[in-house]
């Protein structure tokens, strides 16, 4: 793939530039004989912190879900063993009203239950009212797809260096 | 689009249109591989949520596993040779 002809101020272009360039800061061992599968859990993680800081950072604070996971993430380095892991920010984001549960109209009635589980997948869904809720998903959606890409491309580099 | 959001009064009442929801829902239907392509156009919100949900968990995932994938990769890769040195380049 060549790096140069892509489109420097895509979505894409940012997010596997940054992701590609937190790569090289997660440390390879240089013997094969020192990859233990507690280190090699431990690359995982740090891939996995890398790739969603990654795609908040390209997103910054245009959209809930990216705020909401920024703000996760810097909670998280402050303090690893309060916080929980996982995509689910815990805290309300400073963001529209959260009137995500009083907006039970005809529609948001007949979507609740749904809507309470999609709320679970998208960070700082829980502060979201429905419109928005629906909106960030989309666009959480295509992000998402960038990152797998990006996460893929990173191994095909890998396999290029050995 | 944000001239079409709802703005919300003091009082909390919602000015969601039943429009703008079936809007968005068949929005995220295009991005759904499942059902996007079916013709019909009588797949229920419900549904379309549920699909997400699905999705999402999907991709999630999916990442897992590159990420999984990755990190062991990371483990047979020499850091010294002159490919990684290249790639280096390129990226910085």
């Amino acid at each position: 793939m060549d790096l140069q002809n892509l489109n420097p101020s895509s979505l894409k272009s940012r997010f596997t530039a940054r992701f590609l360039r937190a790569l090289t800061e997660i440390n390879a061992p240089k013997t094969i004989s020192s990859s233990s599968p507690r280190e090699i859990f431990q690359r995982y993680r740090r891939i996995k912190v890398a790739a969603d800081k990654s795609m908040a950072y390209s997103v910054r604070s245009r959209r809930i879900w990216s705020r909401a996971t920024l703000w996760r993430l810097r909670t998280r380095s402050r303090s690893r063993r309060l916080v929980s892991f996982g995509r689910r920010a815990s805290v309300k984001t400073r963001t529209t009203a959260s009137h995500g549960k009083e907006n039970k109209e005809h529609h948001g009635a007949v979507l609740g239950v749904q809507a309470e589980e999609l709320r679970e997948l998208v960070p700082g869904g829980e502060a979201m009212d429905l419109c928005n809720l629906l909106d960030e998903t989309a666009h959480y959606i295509k992000c998402l797809t960038t990152q797998g890409f990006c996460v893929y491309m990173g191994g095909l580099l890998c396999e290029g260096c050995c | 689009m944000s001239s079409r959001r709802s703005r919300q009064s003091s009082a909390g009442v919602s000015r969601i249109s039943d429009d703008q929801i079936i809007e968005l829902v068949s929005k995220l239907r295009q991005l759904l591989p499942e059902i996007r392509d079916r013709r019909s156009d009588k797949v229920s919100a419900s549904k379309v949520l549920q699909e997400t949900c699905n999705y999402i968990r999907s991709l999630h995932r999916e990442v897992d596993d590159l990420s999984e994938r990755l990190s062991q990769l990371l483990a047979t890769i020499d850091a010294d040779s002159a490919e990684a040195a290249i790639i280096r380049s390129l990226i910085m």
